[in-house]
């Protein structure tokens, strides 16, 4: 049989056992009543203890989303979701007020364990093995909060942060201790009005990370979250805010996973960067949310607003993505270039099995002068499932001297899949630069069969093919990151190749 | 027992047959080539020794130091030493041809049960066999082929050949898009490699290369058969007289 066909076979076999994420934490939760209304609003921020700016805030977005419709525009395909057959809150109920991680209830703690997050202060990924010549990997430090449904479980290496005059801590606690933060940022660059998704995530958010790096501070080691959906019926409605005073930086990343149910489970979260002048902020993203099983049955929908503000001069943010997961993912992460010579970044991998639907890109949007953005992004396509790039690049009239570099290249592997380009570009000045770049190619059969005759698997051939295709954008994780996403590409494409 | 023995083997491609009952014995230590015209069924052969899909074996049957060959998957064909230079080299962006020798290396090793190679030992031994082949370490950072030369790419398969050790080595067309001194420097190659141990089938249109990979025995094919066999006399008288004479033959 020739080995696309071959890889098209075993497609067809994708078995919901390859998702190694998908186990349940049986544990009691503390739970909203279902569905949406004011109340549930209130009891949420009830449940945080918020000050009341903050419930108005709340409630003002819910009357809004009450007048919006759900965006159509995307080529993604699912059965109307019933908002008020969802949880919108659910959290571990504690034993009893935690003040330490070894009071923290031991089944979630085994929960971070299997997923491999470190929850102790420990250096993450003890076992990798360095390649020579590079930095031993061990010995660097990563600061986790852990997002458990709801709620922030754990945050770790808070004091060292802290010396460091880095804040970094779940949104809830943020909302009570540094309200004047808060009430500056939020909302900023992802309006409570902004899209269906946002303004209800706006009105229903329970918890997520706050970081705030003052001014000419280089944060001191990389932070990141760990999102776990684990209740079921329940929507995860994370919000982050990432503030880089000026001259800071900031390196940042998220992942995600969720056990795998039969039923889809929705996750709208919202992310909100602000870059100062000269600040950096560098975001990465590993999305391995549960994709659904062979039949497109379950899986989750990640329904993302994520926005960059360059709002001080020569500031830079950078957005690195690898999208395994989720059954439908709708999700542009966006820069503003407000600031002049600020820049934008966007690289990403998103790939996708079975009956996964993508539709992803960015939106950069010069607004002051000299700025520049860079897209990259590699699509790849397998089993029966849809990629979309869609993205857009706008210049306006003041932005003279803008200038973006964009690069899309799709790769199919079998012929049920679909690789689709949606490029929006609009250059208001004529000063504006704008190039673009796009390939769509299928994965070669004499490519796979010279590695075969080389003594690679058909998976590992593939796994090295797909790998070398998506090499520009794994070269731009932080390198922790990169060894996890390279194997989490083999894995997910495991089901292509048997 | 002989390394490889294709006995009376059929194949199709599509509905077409393109080898009609070929036998053909090779023995460790000996160096074969088959000559033939465009459409013989050269390539053919080669790929259904390697295990390219998309050929169908209607009879007959391929040993390689007696097992079935046949049986194996292509990667497994590959562990047990059949190695295939290709005609056509392939790109493959983005991976270096370093992490590739090593990734297949270490599959062919791990497949045997085998330890992987540390890392030192390889290096140390991808440095000899690229010094040996005028392959500047450059390349070796380059993706596989990519922006190779045609000479590149030819010695970057006789590099794997030298790495991976295989006891057969089929060579298809080795010569086809090189000049006379990329053609030395890649014959050289594969001349280091003849070993006791070893057997080589030189696939190739033109005397031209036996003039550098000098053979034990010579098959000239036609039509999908052996249609003669001798000494390396018979490459000489081919070039001489042409294929002609053997086209009624078969």
């Amino acid at each position: 049989m020739p080995a696309v066909q071959e890889t098209v076979e075993r497609v067809k076999r994708i078995d919901v056992d390859q998702y190694r994420y998908g186990f349940e934490t049986l544990i009691e939760s503390d739970k909203a009543p279902k569905g949406l209304s004011e109340e549930t609003v209130k009891f949420i921020s009830q449940k945080k203890n918020e000050p009341d700016w903050m419930l108005q805030w709340r409630l003002e977005a819910y009357r809004r989303w009450l007048t919006m419709q759900e965006p159509t525009w995307a080529r993604v395909d699912y059965p109307k979701i019933d908002f008020q057959d969802l949880y919108y809150y659910a959290a571990p109920k504690p034993k009893k007020t935690v003040s330490s991680l070894d009071e923290i209830d031991p089944e979630i703690l085994k929960t971070y364990e299997k997923l491999g997050i470190p929850l102790r202060e420990v250096a993450m990924l003890e076992g990798v093995e360095p390649k020579p010549g590079e930095e031993d990997p061990a010995r660097r430090k990563i600061a986790v909060d852990a997002v458990f449904d709801s709620v922030s479980v754990a945050t770790t290496f808070k004091a060292e942060l802290k010396k460091a005059g880095v804040i970094f801590m779940p949104i809830s606690e943020a909302i009570r201790e540094h309200p004047e933060l808060v009430q500056k940022y939020l909302g900023s660059v992802v309006p409570t009005s902004d899209n269906f998704y946002a303004t209800l995530n706006s009105a229903v958010f329970s918890d997520g990370s706050f970081v705030y790096v003052p001014p000419g501070v280089r944060c001191p080691m990389e932070l990141s979250t760990y999102f776990r959906i684990n209740e079921r019926n329940t929507g995860q409605f994370e919000r982050t805010l990432i503030i880089a005073d000026k001259g800071s930086y900031v390196s940042y990343l998220e992942g995600c996973t969720a056990p795998q149910r039969d039923e889809n489970q929705l996750h709208a979260a919202v992310v909100e960067l602000v870059a100062l002048d000269d600040a950096e902020i560098k975001y990465s993203t590993v999305q391995n949310w549960y994709p659904g099983n062979s039949e497109g049955k379950g899986g989750i929908y990640n329904f993302v607003t994520k926005r960059g503000d360059c709002r001080g001069a020569n500031s830079k943010i950078s957005w690195t993505q690898v999208e395994t997961g989720s059954a439908i993912t709708w999700k542009y992460p966006s820069c503003i270039l407000r600031g002049d010579n600020s820049r934008g970044e966007f690289y990403s991998i998103a790939i996708s099995n079975g009956y996964q639907q993508v539709d992803s890109g960015t939106k950069m949007i010069h607004l002051g002068k000299n700025t520049s953005s860079r897209i990259i992004s590699k699509g790849i396509a397998a089993g029966k499932s849809q990629n979309t790039y869609r993205g857009l690049v706008t210049a306006h009239r003041k932005a003279t001297g803008a200038r973006n570099f964009t690069a899309c290249d799709s790769l199919l592997i079998g012929d049920k899949c679909g690789a689709h380009t949606v490029p929006y570009i609009e250059a208001k000045n004529s000063s504006a630069t704008f190039e673009h770049e796009a390939t769509t190619s299928k994965i070669s059969e004499d490519v796979l069969f010279y590695c075969i005759q080389r003594g690679l698997s058909q998976e590992e051939a593939v796994g090295l093919v797909v790998n070398g295709f998506v090499k520009d954008v794994l070269q731009q994780l932080p390198m922790e990151f990169a060894v996890e996403a390279q194997k989490l590409i083999s894995i997910s494409l495991e089901g292509s190749v048997g | 027992m002989a390394l490889l023995e294709v006995k009376d083997l059929k194949v199709r491609v599509e509905e077409r047959e393109i080898l009609h009952g070929l036998t053909l014995t090779v023995n460790e230590g000996e160096v074969h080539a088959i000559m033939g015209p465009n459409g013989s069924g050269k390539s053919t052969l080669s790929h259904v020794i390697a295990g390219k899909p998309g050929y169908e074996v209607t009879d007959g049957e391929i040993l390689f130091r007696g097992e079935d060959l046949l049986e194996m998957s292509p990667d497994e064909r590959a562990a047990k030493g059949v190695f295939l230079a290709f005609q056509y080299p392939v790109e493959i962006p983005g991976v270096t041809t370093m992490n590739f020798l090593r990734t297949a290396l270490n599959a062919q090793r791990k497949a045997r049960g085998e330890s992987e190679l540390m890392v030192p030992d390889f290096l140390k031994k991808v440095r000899e066999v690229s010094k040996s082949l005028n392959i500047p370490q450059d390349m070796l950072k380059r993706g596989v082929n990519v922006g190779f030369s045609g000479g590149e790419k030819k010695r970057n398969e006789v590099l794997q050949m030298a790495l991976f050790e295989p006891s057969l080595c089929i060579l298809d067309e080795m010569d086809s898009g090189l000049d006379i001194d990329a053609l030395r420097i890649a014959a050289d190659g594969v001349n280091a490699l003849r070993s006791p141990g070893r057997a080589m089938v030189v696939i190739t249109h033109y005397q031209r290369l036996l003039n550098y990979i000098v053979p034990d025995v010579v098959h000239v094919m036609s039509r999908g058969r052996v249609v003669k066999s001798g000494g390396k006399e018979l490459a000489l008288e081919l070039e001489a007289s042409g294929y002609a004479q053997f086209e009624d033959a078969a």
